[in-house]
């Protein structure tokens, strides 16, 4: 057992996974020498070299489309995005042929690749460093889009991730990166992608959500059980493409009631997602219609505004709270 | 079929004109008047003091992350004062002198550090773009600019900054090519301080220099000594006589130094030694301006205390104003410029968003 932070976590996944296969490479900005802007690759150039930890010049595209090469070519590429405002300018390669080569080459040639990068707002960064943006990546065909919330789950995914047969977006909530330390266990552990969990049980009202905002969405459960008696089952739903439906369903047909909280804008959002899957599998248990804590539609601002910007628990209790009284 | 050699022009010139020591190239000397010298001189300082200024505010936590121009002065601001208010500039991050004299109030970089989109106003009646963070992607805005010059048969210019890092990425080298190919009247101007946060230029490109970038482009590139005032001054009215009159595009690569860290959120010990700081830090491109200006017998003591001062005293106005900022934000302004006319799925999201800073409140 040791204790630690999510960078920790993240970073201790990734030196797993150099060791158990030499197949694994790391590409990104600032990753080797200085170790990652976030730390997340401490020592890992030290430990293993500049063949497997790999410093690329300014490029996203290319870190992402070489990467796509080198996964062609047989190895295990795990690409950093320093920070997920600036993995557009690889969207094209995403897009256009990292999601794809599985399907156009009928099975001859897959990418088990991972991209890790940092998302989300609240830790007073300047402009483009805060959005989130999982839906654009939720909705691209061909991608698992995977976002831990704490550092257990981090490091158990990180390294399903990269063990993984096709490519993964792996989104780290960099506002969770140095929040709370939590135990995990010295043996490495992976968790099955596609799959939420049920981080509390209850049975008046589901809490869905995921990375980042699972803070702010436990706080809201604790509130609302110790302020109104109310019995919260919080689901974090982990792997947001494909969506873990089952899970939600499960719940749903339990509560009757539900609030998705996610920062990201709400049009077309993951949210919008998991409504529909309610809708279509468990309308006729709805007590109340579901409600949504989310971004707005608009660009995430800067920080001066954040704070009052990004959905907190006072939001997702009153939500909660109309939903339970509807 | 034979196997034959194509010929290219193979060289960029490097020119400097004001040495390490202070020495001048006389022949060279532009021989900028005396009130341009002393402007420049004040420019420059008065990038220095608020850009020392604003690493106090951070370490204050009265701004966020911020990143430092320290040793790049001579590289953007000599260079910028060779535009026409008509000529467009579009900035990276580093060049907050050079909007300071486009007309930008000073404290625009504090506002755009501090978290306030207001940093990002471009002031009515300025050409300028505001400071652009996702590296690169400025340069193709600046060559449609430049464009736009061309086929309306406008006699000016644009100059577009960037770093040595930026070289790196897509968009420079998808606008390079079509500044050649559309011959604009475009003016890269790229500020090579060695770095890109911990990478060192000779990790970022093979080549021996950037400006022979601009080679395979079609069109010429300069590298100059980027803390030489002269020279930067130089190289860039060239660069602009020649895009005013339909010369088509040019690259200049300022070879300078990032004096300071990338950003307050970096530590350069993991990766730079401190002898590498220390040999440039003898090559201040501000201390060697001053010692031409002695030399000119344009500057003495006296003038740099009363310059310093004047300086001190514009730094000081502008933390003021920025302070007075916080006060008078509103938090729904993320709505107000999103369209020309607000859809009605936005008005109702403003509504919530009003709503619940209210209950909040309480
Ligand atoms: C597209 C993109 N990728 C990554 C970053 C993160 N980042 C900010 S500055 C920087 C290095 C820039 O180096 P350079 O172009 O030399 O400019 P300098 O910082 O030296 O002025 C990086 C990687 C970014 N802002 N944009
Ligand atoms: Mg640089």
């Amino acid at each position: 057992m040791a204790q630690l932070n999510m960078v920790k976590a993240l970073n201790l996944a990734l030196r797993e996974a150099l060791a158990e296969d030499d197949r694994v490479v790391l590409l990104g900005q600032d990753i080797g020498q200085d170790e990652g802007v976030f730390r997340v690759t401490e020592s890992l150039l030290k430990e293993f070299g500049p063949k497997r930890v790999i410093d690329t010049p300014l490029a996203e595209g290319a870190i992402v489309g070489g990467g796509i090469g080198l996964a062609l070519y047989g190895l295990r590429p795990v690409c950093e995005m320093q920070f997920s405002g600036f993995a557009h300018q690889a969207y094209h390669q995403i897009e256009n042929h990292m999601s794809r080569f599985r399907n156009r080459t009928r099975g001859r040639f897959t990418l088990p690749m991972v991209i890790r990068m940092p998302y989300g707002g609240g830790i007073r960064a300047v402009e483009h460093h805060s959005e989130s943006r999982e839906a654009v990546y939720a909705h691209t065909p061909g991608l698992y889009m995977v976002i831990p919330s704490t550092p257990r789950n981090a490091r158990a995914l990180l390294l399903e991730s990269i063990r993984h047969p096709d490519p993964v977006i792996f989104f780290e909530p960099k506002a969770v990166y140095r929040a709370f330390r939590e135990d995990l266990p010295d043996e490495p552990e992976t968790m099955p992608l596609g799959k939420a969990q049920v981080v509390c049980e209850g049975s008046d009202l589901t809490l869905i959500s995921y990375g980042a905002m699972m803070r702010p969405t436990l706080e809201a459960a604790d509130d609302l059980a110790s302020e109104d008696g109310s019995s919260v089952e919080v689901l974090d739903l982990l792997t947001v493409s494909p969506i873990d439906t089952e899970a939600i369903t499960a719940s749903i047909r339990k509560t009757g009631r539900a609030v998705v909280v996610h920062e990201g804008p709400r049009r077309c959002g993951i949210g919008a997602e998991v409504m529909a899957r309610i809708m279509e599998t468990s309308l006729e248990y709805l007590e109340a219609p579901v409600r949504r804590i989310t971004g707005y539609d608009v660009q995430f601002p800067y920080f001066a505004r954040e704070q009052l910007f990004l959905p907190g628990p006072q939001r997702i209790v009153h939500a909660a709270r109309e939903v339970l009284a509807y | 079929m034979p196997r034959k050699r194509i010929t290219i022009r193979p060289t960029v010139e490097y020119l400097s004109i004001l040495n390490e020591t202070g020495d001048l190239d006389e022949a060279l000397d532009p021989g900028l008047d005396a009130d341009r010298c002393l402007y420049l001189y004040r420019l420059m300082v008065l990038t220095r003091r608020l850009d020392e200024r604003c690493i106090n505010l951070q370490r204050q936590g009265r701004i966020g992350t911020y990143g430092p121009s320290r040793g790049e002065e001579a590289a953007h601001c000599a260079s910028a004062i060779v535009l026409e208010p008509q000529d467009w500039l579009v900035p990276a991050f580093r060049q907050p002198g050079a909007l300071i004299h486009r007309g930008w109030p000073e404290e625009h970089a504090m506002l755009f550090w501090g978290g306030f989109e207001e940093g990002c106003r471009t002031p009515d009646g300025v050409n300028d773009l505001p400071l652009n963070v996702p590296i690169a992607s400025q340069v193709p805005h600046a060559m449609g600019i430049a464009w736009g010059m061309k086929l309306r048969h406008d006699p000016h210019g644009v100059i577009v900054y960037l770093g040595d890092g930026a070289t790196s990425e897509g968009d420079f080298h998808e606008a390079m090519n079509f500044a050649g190919v559309y011959h604009l009247p475009l003016v890269v101007f790229v500020q090579n301080n060695h770095w890109a946060i911990s990478l060192p230029l000779s990790a970022q490109t093979a080549s021996e220099t950037i400006a022979q970038k601009a080679l395979a482009y079609g069109f010429s590139g300069i590298q100059v000594d980027g803390n030489d005032a002269l020279a930067v001054y130089v190289a860039t009215r060239e660069a602009f006589e020649r895009a005013r009159s339909g010369g088509g595009p040019t690259l200049i690569e300022a070879v300078t130094y990032r004096m300071s860290v990338h950003t307050t959120a970096d530590d350069p010990t993991k990766y730079r030694s401190d002898d590498e700081v220390q040999a440039w830090e003898k090559r201040d491109p501000i201390a060697r301006f001053e010692r031409y200006l002695r030399g000119r017998k344009l500057l003495n003591d006296e003038l740099v205390r009363e310059i310093e001062d004047d300086v001190q005293e514009r730094v000081r106005a502008a933390v003021e104003r920025y302070e007075g900022y916080r006060d008078r934000i509103d938090p729904l302004d993320c709505f107000k410029y999103m369209y020309a006319d607000l859809p009605a799925e936005l008005v109702a999201q403003r509504e919530e968003f009003r709503q619940a800073i209210e209950r909040e409140a309480r």
